[in-house]
């Protein structure tokens, strides 16, 4: 009989990348169907285009750079979705195009492919158009125009590197003023006009311009945490969050901050929190952590969204948080069983105590002699000349 | 070509090439990013570069022998700074337009570490024409680098090359460009494709001399 003997994980799961993405994939779909119900063919062809640009720039880096993972893997086909999904529907379809390769090459492949990256690469895309193209991103057209299916909205079909088609006109010629078009929280911030509930959840009644639909993204967030696809820590934490400083502050001052349920079902927070700051490769994996990492999205999020020119701020808040994400790993490792306070009670401690790692703590538990830490009080001040 | 004129082709090319002072040394990036706004911008920091470079390097290797050992890089500040000035009101003079773009940063040539390191490190050691070859290499290399970014720069954040319109009225210019992140990705584009070349160069090395 052979003993084989490694060291930690010992029980490995069955579950491949290639599985989980695949999940998040389809958990997606919906939210995609309802969003290109909402907006007609313009949110399907930016659905589409973002996506392919996403996989061919995929595609180029795996093959160029010998990294691992291809497009088999449905990562890029996660950040093509996520990326379309936080774009205006009419938002130029070139631009999305370079949002997809900007998002794959910069966010993912040049920190090593997959499983690497710092940022959320869907993100990094996004941050990178709303930089160079603020006023395009910006501009949103009214949900549920009639004749959505028939036609495009025309600043989707703009001329590479040329300026987006005006939707003004367009939006006069069916009976829209211009306003028409601006989302819920440009609204509040710039006109001081609330949404009302169910405009927000599914804009079905009006012509809001809402983005993907957050009741359906919570069920399909929903669908993952129950399948342990995700970790149900993260959004809670967000959402209660950012639910709690927005309460306070309306508790506050009930004229100037509007109330907590307009802070969470507006703009990108609920797509955020449960799509974006849930990428596995750019949050914490400790319990605390997912906490301290969620609280911290919530809390940037309403503070960016109150103080600064930005209407919206899911996407800096999470991007901030991706960056502490290696710090907030640090502070709150877990105790190992038998190393916490209660246990080292009455016990006399000996020798000195180590930094949490790995090679320390196999000998200390085997029993072994672990070299004593010395400090040399004789030590001469200056070493001997040679 | 006989050998000695092979060999200063050679020290020329370094600066430009191997030894690029933008994208190999990743010297000067102060300049780099600031600047590089336009096309025009850039090359105009780049001759100034040139000048103060090539004098002051010509001028430390006269007086290489003269310059106590102590005091050399106090010695050398003094020249680059004299040299400064001169472009300074020159660039003043021929154009204010131009002086306003690039600000502060006709002064700040006096503390480029290319022009401090090309002293320290090649002209306080060699006699005149190398030293000339040189600092003419690296001020090309330099002047080459600051044009690479500040026409990626202008081209996509202005849709103009040289102050000429490429794309006509209707170009969407990419804002980020202008701004100082634009100058950090153009940067890293170039840097990444740089990295890119000298490995597949080495491979090929590698693979040469596996085959013999």
């Amino acid at each position: 009989m052979s003993i084989e003997i490694r060291s930690a994980p010992h029980i490995k799961g069955t579950r491949s990348v290639e599985q989980i993405m695949r999940h998040v994939v389809w958990s997606l779909l919906p939210v995609c169907a309802f969003f290109v119900f909402q907006y007609g063919l313009s949110a399907l062809l930016s659905l589409l285009v973002v996506t392919v640009s996403c996989l061919l720039t995929e595609r180029f880096f795996v093959r160029q750079g010998g990294q691992s993972g291809d497009i088999g893997d449905f990562s890029a086909i996660i950040t093509g979705l996520l990326l379309a999904l936080s774009l205006p529907p009419g938002f130029p379809l070139w631009m999305g195009a370079v949002a997809g390769i900007v998002a794959i090459a910069l966010g993912k492949a040049l920190f090593g492919g997959i499983g690497f990256n710092v940022f959320n690469p869907a993100l990094i895309g996004r941050a990178f158009v709303q930089a160079a193209f603020p006023q395009a991103i910006a501009t949103y057209t009214p949900s549920f125009m009639p004749g959505r299916f028939y036609e495009f909205i025309p600043s989707s079909m703009t001329i590479p590197l040329m300026q987006p088609v005006s939707v003004v006109e367009w939006l006069q010629a069916r009976q829209f003023d211009a306003l028409a078009g601006a989302t819920p929280l440009a609204k509040w911030k710039f006109e001081g006009v609330l949404a009302n509930a169910d405009d927000l959840l599914t804009s079905l009644s009006g012509h809001m311009a809402v983005g993907p639909s957050p009741v359906l993204i919570l069920v399909c967030g929903a669908y993952l945490a129950f399948r342990r696809f995700l970790d149900w820590r993260i959004p809670a934490a967000i959402l209660g969050s950012a639910g709690l400083t927005a309460w306070m502050l309306f508790a506050l001052n009930d004229v100037r901050f509007p109330n907590p349920f307009f802070m969470l079902f507006s703009g990108g927070l609920i797509l955020g929190a449960v799509y974006m700051a849930t990428d596995m490769a750019t949050s914490p994996v400790t319990p605390k952590g997912m906490w301290v990492y969620g609280a911290l999205i919530g809390l940037l999020t309403v503070i960016i969204r109150y103080y600064s020119g930005l209407p919206e701020g899911v996407m800096y808040a999470i991007l901030i948080a991706n960056a502490a994400t290696p710090l907030i790993e640090k502070i709150t490792q877990p105790t190992p069983f038998g190393k916490g306070v209660l246990s080292n009670l009455g016990r006399q401690k000996k020798g000195a105590s180590y930094p949490l790692h790995s090679g320390y703590i196999s000998r200390e538990d085997a029993g072994a002699v672990t070299p004593k830490k010395r400090f040399l009080f004789n030590k001469p001040k200056h070493p001997p000349k040679e | 070509m006989n050998q000695t004129s092979a060999q200063t082709w050679d020290e020329f090319m370094e600066g430009i090439w191997r030894q690029n002072p933008l994208f190999v040394m990743v010297l000067g990036l102060c300049p780099a990013l600031a600047v590089t706004v336009s096309a025009v911008n850039a090359l105009s920091m780049g001759l100034a570069t040139t000048f103060v470079l090539t004098c002051s390097c010509v001028l430390v290797s006269l007086l290489r022998k003269l310059i106590p050992k102590e005091v050399r890089i106090a010695t050398y500040i003094v020249i680059i700074a004299t040299f400064v000035t001169v472009v300074d009101y020159l660039i003043q003079a021929i154009s204010l337009a131009l002086y306003d773009a690039l600000g502060a940063f006709i002064q700040l040539i006096v503390v480029n570490c290319i022009i401090l390191g090309r002293a320290e490190a090649h002209a306080s050691k060699n006699p005149l024409l190398p030293t000339l070859i040189n600092a003419l290499g690296m001020s090309a290399g330099f002047t080459l680098g600051l044009l690479a970014l500040g026409s990626v720069r202008e081209i996509l954040g202005a849709g103009a090359f040289f102050g000429v319109a490429l794309f006509g009225p209707d170009f969407q210019p990419w804002v980020v460009m202008v701004l100082p992140p634009g100058g950090f990705f153009v940067l890293g584009a170039w840097l990444l494709i740089f990295a890119a070349i000298a490995r597949r160069k080495q491979k090929k090395l590698a693979e040469i001399t596996q085959n013999a």
